[in-house]
């Protein structure tokens, strides 16, 4: 029914934006990995694997990389069974409340990002909330000044970040469970916990898969939170692509990188597809 | 009797404690920031003993501030003209029209959901840096615009899935052009999903900082004011102003949610987003 005019006049405008705008970048990205900077500070058009061999090499690069995996894997888990449970209580016993308990999980998502990562230096500070608190009923004497500036930090204020991001595919998922499916489950006999891990945990592994893809990817390409709270031996690999691409001025080298992280992104994204594939429901 | 989960059975006391317990976690850093947004003594000591309007009276007073809210919203308005400019016919492009590239089409827009905005923001910057363009707050806005044509997309095409074509069939046999047709119907019936993009870009904008970050000319947005403040020492200031966003951010998310509701019956908003960020199957 849309004429051939009418799909090139939707299509056309987008598409060229988007190669422009999305494509060219991640392309000149490509490129920038593979040249190089004098030591006149000179991005040089020269061709070459050097910034890749230098990753491969220097323990700094690829330890600091394995060291974000390892924080966000945690940040992952811990986003995961905060908000899974959440979910499922919200779904089979939110009742009357669940409108509004659903909203009050996402209001946190709309303050500041930068505020909220701020807020947790003030509770684990030296002099923060939580020392005050701790020493106030005499668990501890002296202040603890071992929370804030430490990986510790950073994991706790990206898990509180990325919950709601966990929750939400897991809440959207569980709400579509057929409700006759677990009556079912439960008319031919299985326990609870029968129908939970045969009946409802599988149905909900699309949504598990998306929160946790989200919660992975986003707080492994973090350098906000560690630059605020995680001290030296919190920093993140973004960290480093920042700081080549300011005061270290090494394009090519951050460049490549960010390419790699781009990569393990993408692969990422295409193994959770095909996971989301094999377990959805239809 | 058997404990089946539906939403007339009492749930388990864990359940309920655990979401007790999630949801101290997500609101003691926004407590903690209204509180101490009236705290004589600034960011240190806790319980406060003394509250003030001061750091209220602070921010009326500092232009600075104020200037990077005008950027901010600047940037947001500018950011959801562009990308509704381009994801609405983005989403009928991918509802309507087959062209080759298509899937790859798709994988690009919906990248800078779940892409970590550091890599966004870098490409951006190379994009620029290679065609010699200076940074100001024009190169925020594209960048903004860019990345969230996204959302845009994603809402707008959830609303072509359930929009009856009959309608604009009728429009065309009755001869309308295209044209007509566009705006006297399928933008009207898009109404909802149209403005609910809208208002989730403009929270979005308003908040983003990772992409800001690296395309930041000599005029800064709220959140690199923020940043910039934090950078440099403690300032209780901040708490003021986060406290009247958060302010704003709850009217402007309750104000979605009657609207979504309305629209579908139901809302999981932003469980979609990240699904279609995620999987991609359109």
């Amino acid at each position: 029914m849309f004429s051939r005019a009418y799909r090139s006049a939707v299509t056309v405008p987008p598409l060229t934006w988007v190669i422009i705008f999305l494509l060219v970048p991640y392309v000149i990205m490509f490129c920038y990995s593979f040249w190089s900077v004098t030591p006149s500070q000179t991005i040089v058009h020269f061709w070459n694997l050097d910034n890749y061999k230098e990753l491969l090499q220097k323990p700094l690069y690829w330890e600091t990389l394995l060291r974000s995996m390892w924080i966000a894997v945690r940040v992952m888990l811990f986003s995961l069974l905060l908000g899974y449970p959440l979910a499922y209580f919200l779904s089979f016993y939110g009742g009357k409340r669940k409108d509004l308990l659903y909203q009050m999980v996402i209001i946190p998502l709309w303050v500041s990002y930068l505020v909220r990562a701020y807020a947790w230096k003030t509770i684990l500070g030296s002099d923060g909330v939580l020392n005050a608190v701790l020493q106030y009923v005499h668990l501890i004497h002296e202040p603890a000044n071992f929370l804030l500036y430490s990986p510790f930090a950073v994991v706790l204020t990206l898990t509180h970040i990325y919950t709601p991001f966990a929750f939400l595919p897991v809440y959207a998922a569980l709400e579509h469970v057929p409700r006759n499916l677990i009556e079912a489950s439960h008319d031919l006999g299985a326990t609870p916990s029968q129908t939970f891990w045969k009946v409802i945990f599988p149905l909900s592994i699309p949504g598990v898969v998306a929160g946790a893809t989200f919660a992975f990817v986003l707080s492994l390409g973090d350098f906000l939170a560690p630059l605020l709270l995680g001290g030296p031996s919190g920093i993140m690999i973004s960290n480093i692509v920042v700081s080549l691409f300011g005061a270290a001025y090494n394009w090519p080298l951050g460049a490549a990188i960010s390419l790699g992280m781009l990569i393990i992104v993408v692969s990422l994204l295409f193994l959770s597809e095909r996971l989301e594939k094999r377990w959805s429901y239809s | 009797m058997m404990r089946a989960p539906n939403s007339t059975m009492r749930s388990s006391p864990w359940l309920r404690l655990h979401a007790l317990i999630v949801f101290a976690f997500l609101y003691l850093p926004i407590a903690v920031l209204i509180l101490y947004s009236f705290n004589a003594q600034g960011v240190g000591g806790f319980p406060p003993h003394h509250l003030t309007f001061d750091w209220y009276r602070q921010l009326l007073a500092d232009d600075a501030i104020w200037d990077s809210v005008l950027n901010s919203l600047q940037v947001a308005f500018a950011a959801m003209a562009i990308s509704l400019t381009f994801g609405i016919p983005a989403a009928l492009a991918l509802d309507r029209a087959k062209f080759p590239g298509k899937a790859l089409f798709r994988r690009l827009v919906l990248l800078p959901l779940i892409l970590p905005g550091i890599i966004t923001g870098l490409s951006l910057l190379m994009l620029f840096q290679f065609s010699h363009t200076n940074l100001s707050l024009l190169t925020i806005m594209l960048g903004h615009g860019t990345a969230l044509i996204s959302v845009a997309t994603t809402e707008v095409f959830a609303g072509l899935q359930k929009l009856d074509r009959a309608q604009e069939e009728a429009s065309l046999d009755l001869g309308a052009n295209y044209w007509q047709t566009f705006w006297r119907i399928t933008v009207p019936n898009l109404k909802l999903p149209i403005i609910g993009a809208a208002l989730l870009i403009f929270t979005l904008s308003m908040d983003e900082i990772a992409v800001s970050f690296f395309l930041i000319g000599r005029e800064n947005t709220l959140p690199l004011e923020i940043w910039g403040r934090l950078r440099r020492g403690i300032t209780p200031e901040i708490n003021a102003i986060s406290t009247i966003i958060f302010g704003f951010s709850l009217i402007a998310i309750v104000l979605w949610y009657r609207l979504r509701i309305h629209a579908e019956g139901k809302a999981e908003i932003g469980a979609e987003l990240m699904e279609s960020a995620v999987s991609a199957e359109y």
